[in-house]
C-alpha cells in the first residue's frame, strides 16, 4: 500500500517536475553555456574561451555587483528591523486586525512595481507632490531626495516589504507562547527572551524572509533606475545593458552566472541551517 | 516572625472584561508547605496561579511574599517559578541547556552551571548522559523531570505547578505523584500545586484548597475536607457521598426526608442538630454505611432495595434504592462482602460519629 502510494506520488509529480526542468533549468543551462563562449557570439556552438569572466574583472564589474549586494544587504537589515514588530503584532497581538493588514499589504502587490515606483517619483521629485506643495505654502523649497543611494534602499524596502513580513509573521507564530512565558518566569528580561527564545525559534521564518528579500533586492533593477536615476549602476543594470545595447550575450551570461552562484551559495547555506519543514507545515 | 505568613494573598480580584474570574481570594501559605488547589475547569485556579507567578495582573487586592508586596513585580523579577501544564520546555535547546537556562540568565559561569545541571539530573533520577539529549528525544515522563529540574535550577522561593501531570498515562502519573511528594520533602521548598484531580491532591498535599467559581470553598487538610466538607459542592467533589436534606424540628432534633433518625439527644449528637426550621444536609461516606441484620440498630436508618453491585478491586460498591426514591452508595472491603441478592430488601444504618451535618445557606 505504501509502495503504491509512493509510486502514485512519483507519477503525479512527474509532469510538473518535467515542466520545471524545461522551463527553469534549461534557460539556466543556456546561460551557463553562453557565459563561457567567446565575446559577442550569438551561437552556443563555439569553442569556449571563458573570456567573459576575464572581462568581469578587467572592466570592474565587481563595482556594480558590490552596489547590488550592499544595497540588498542594507535593505534586508532595514526590512527585518521594521517588519519584526509588525510581524510580531500580526502573529501574536492583533487578532482579527491581522487579516485587514494582510489584505492591505497583499493589495499593494496588485499594482505593478514600476507604476508604484513612478508614484514615488511623482511624490518626491522637485516640484512634485511633497516639495511642490511645501514650496507653494511656505515659499521655501528643498532638494528632492531622489536620485541618490538612500532612496534606492528605500525603494527596495518598500517593494520587498511583503516578502519579509509574511515569512517573519509565520516564523513568529511558531514560537510557543508558553516558552516565552516560561523564559520570563525563569528570570529572563524582555531582551533575553527575544534573544534566547524568540529569535532562535522564529529562525525558519527569519531565514526565509531575509533570503527572499535579499535575493530579490540583489537582482532588482527598477529601484535604481527610477528612484536612483542611475546615480549608481547595479549589476542587474549591467546585465541588461550587456544583453541589449552591448549585444554581448556571453558577458551578460557571465555576469548572471556570478550573481546566480553567489545567491545560490547563500541560499544553500541558509536553508541547510534551518528546518524548512517546520515552516512549510510538515509534521514530524 | 512565625506568625507572619510566607505567601499572603489578600482579597484578590481578577476581571477579564465583564467576567470576574476571581472574586476576592484570600489565603496564607506557609513556608515549606505543599498546598494543592483543586477545582473543576473554569473555577479560576489557573488564573490564580498565573497571577501568583506574574503572568497576569491582579485587578484588585495584593500578594505578599515575606511581607514584601510582589503583585506589581514583573514575572522575571519574582522569586517564584512555575512548571507549566505543557511543560514549556525550549525545543531548540538540549536537556542540559534547558536546565541551565535560569543560571545562564543569572550570569553563572559555564562550569558551575553544568555542575548544577548534572546534580539536578541526578536528583530527578535522569542519567547524566541526558545532558546532551534533545528535548524531542525524551519521553513524556523524562520531559516532566527536565521541566522540574529547570524549575529547581532557578531555586525559587515557591514552586508552582499547573497540572503538569495531566497529560501522562495513569501509571506514570501515580509514580510521579509520589516522586513529587518525595522531592518536596527532600528540597524543603514551598510547593503550590493545581489540579482538577482530587486523588492527586489527596496523595501529595499537606493542605487542600477547594476552588469553585473564583472563590475558595474550603481550605483544610485532606482528612478534614473529606470528613467534614463545608458544602454540598465540596462533599460531592471529594468522592462518593450520600446526602440527605434535613430540617431542625421543634424538639431540637432533626427531621430527614427518607432517613430515620434515632440519634436525637444522644451523646455526640450535639453537632448534628439544627435550630427549628433551618435546613441542612446530612452526609455519610459510603464506607461507613452498614447492612443491618434484623434486630440490629443504628443512629440513622434507611430502608431500600439492593439494586447494583460493582467490583472495584479491593472494594465492592453497592447501590441501594431507598424507599424515598433516592439512591445510596455503600462500599465494603472485599473481605466484608455483603451476601444479599440483587433485588432483595435491605436495611442500612450508620452511626452519628461518622455523620457530618452541612449547614448550608
Amino acid at each position: 500500500m505504501e509502495r503504491l502510494d509512493r509510486r502514485l506520488g512519483f507519477f503525479s509529480a512527474l509532469p510538473l517536475a518535467m515542466l520545471l526542468a524545461v522551463a527553469f533549468l534549461a534557460p539556466l543551462l543556456v546561460i551557463a553555456v553562453f557565459s563561457v563562449m567567446p565575446q559577442r557570439v550569438f551561437s552556443l556552438f563555439n569553442a569556449p574561451d571563458f573570456s567573459a569572466y576575464r572581462v568581469f574583472f578587467q572592466q570592474g564589474y565587481y563595482g556594480p555587483l558590490a552596489w547590488s549586494l550592499g544595497m540588498a544587504l542594507v535593505s534586508t537589515i532595514v526590512l527585518f528591523l521594521i517588519s519584526w514588530p509588525l510581524a510580531y503584532g500580526m502573529a501574536k497581538v492583533f487578532g482579527r486586525f491581522t487579516l485587514v493588514l494582510t489584505v492591505a499589504v497583499v493589495m499593494s502587490l496588485f499594482v505593478s512595481e514600476n507604476i508604484r515606483l513612478f508614484g514615488w517619483v511623482l511624490t518626491l521629485m522637485k516640484g512634485g507632490l511633497v516639495e511642490g506643495h511645501f514650496r507653494a505654502l511656505t515659499g521655501v523649497g528643498f532638494e528632492s531626495p531622489l536620485y541618490n543611494v538612500p532612496i534606492i534602499v528605500f525603494g527596495l524596502v518598500y517593494v520587498y516589504f511583503p516578502f519579509m513580513l509574511f515569512p517573519l509573521a509565520q516564523g513568529i507564530a511558531m514560537v510557543p507562547d508558553d516558552a516565552r512565558q516560561a523564559a520570563a518566569d525563569l528570570g529572563a528580561s524582555r531582551w533575553r527572551v527575544l534573544w534566547e527564545i524568540e529569535l532562535p525559534l522564529a529562525a525558519p521564518g527569519i531565514v526565509v524572509g531575509c533570503l527572499l528579500s535579499f535575493v530579490l533586492a540583489t537582482g532588482a533593477l527598477a529601484e535604481s533606475k527610477l528612484l536612483g536615476g542611475q546615480s549608481v549602476i547595479v549589476i542587474a543594470d549591467e546585465i541588461e545593458t550587456a544583453f541589449t545595447y552591448g549585444q554581448n550575450w556571453p558577458l551578460g551570461s557571465a555576469l548572471s552566472m556570478v550573481l546566480i552562484l553567489i545567491i545560490g551559495a547563500l541560499a544553500i547555506v541558509a536553508v541547510t541551517r534551518i528546518d524548512l519543514d517546520t515552516i512549510m507545515g510538515r509534521r514530524r | 516572625m512565625s506568625s507572619e505568613p510566607f505567601l499572603r494573598l489578600d482579597n484578590i480580584v481578577k476581571r477579564f472584561g465583564d467576567f470576574t474570574a476571581l472574586q476576592g481570594i484570600s489565603l496564607d501559605i506557609n513556608e515549606g508547605e505543599f498546598l494543592t488547589i483543586v477545582g473543576p475547569s473554569g473555577s479560576g485556579k489557573s488564573t490564580l496561579i498565573r497571577l501568583l507567578v506574574g503572568m497576569e495582573e491582579v485587578s484588585e487586592g495584593s500578594i505578599w511574599l515575606r511581607s514584601e508586596r510582589i503583585d506589581e513585580t514583573p514575572a522575571n523579577k519574582r522569586p517564584t517559578c512555575m512548571v507549566f501544564q505543557s511543560l514549556a520546555l525550549f525545543p531548540h535547546m538540549t536537556v542540559g541547556q534547558n536546565i541551565e537556562f535560569p543560571l545562564k540568565i543569572r550570569g553563572e559561569s559555564e562550569s558551575s552551571r553544568r555542575a548544577r545541571a548534572l546534580e539536578l539530573l541526578e536528583l530527578l533520577h535522569l542519567p547524566a548522559d541526558y545532558y546532551h539529549k534533545r528535548i524531542r528525544q525524551c519521553s513524556g515522563g523524562e520531559q516532566q523531570r527536565v521541566a522540574l529540574a529547570r524549575a529547581l535550577a532557578f531555586d525559587p522561593e515557591i514552586l508552582f505547578f499547573d497540572e503538569p501531570l495531566s497529560a501522562l498515562d495513569y501509571r506514570l502519573r501515580k509514580a510521579l505523584e509520589k516522586e513529587l511528594k518525595d522531592l518536596h520533602h527532600r528540597t524543603g521548598k514551598t510547593f503550590v500545586y493545581i489540579t482538577h484531580s482530587l486523588e492527586e491532591a489527596m496523595v501529595m498535599s499537606d493542605r487542600i484548597a477547594i476552588m469553585r467559581k473564583g472563590r475558595f470553598e474550603q481550605i483544610a487538610v485532606a482528612d478534614e475536607i473529606y470528613a467534614r466538607p463545608i458544602s454540598r459542592f465540596v462533599a460531592e467533589f471529594m468522592g462518593e457521598v450520600n446526602l440527605f436534606d434535613v430540617e431542625g424540628t421543634a424538639s431540637g432534633g432533626l427531621y430527614g426526608h427518607g432517613v430515620e433518625i434515632h440519634a436525637n439527644g444522644e451523646a455526640g449528637a450535639a453537632d448534628i442538630a439544627l435550630p427549628q426550621g433551618e435546613r441542612g444536609i446530612l452526609m455519610v461516606r459510603p464506607e461507613f454505611v452498614r447492612f443491618l441484620v434484623s434486630g440490629e440498630t443504628a443512629d440513622f436508618i434507611v430502608r431500600g432495595i439492593l439494586r447494583e453491585e460493582y467490583a472495584l478491586g479491593s472494594r465492592i460498591q453497592y447501590e441501594v434504592e431507598a424507599a424515598s426514591g433516592s439512591r445510596l452508595t455503600i462500599e465494603k472491603l472485599r473481605e466484608d462482602r455483603f451476601a444479599g441478592a440483587i433485588g432483595s430488601e435491605v436495611v442500612l444504618g450508620w452511626d452519628v460519629e461518622n455523620t457530618h451535618l452541612i449547614r448550608e445557606a
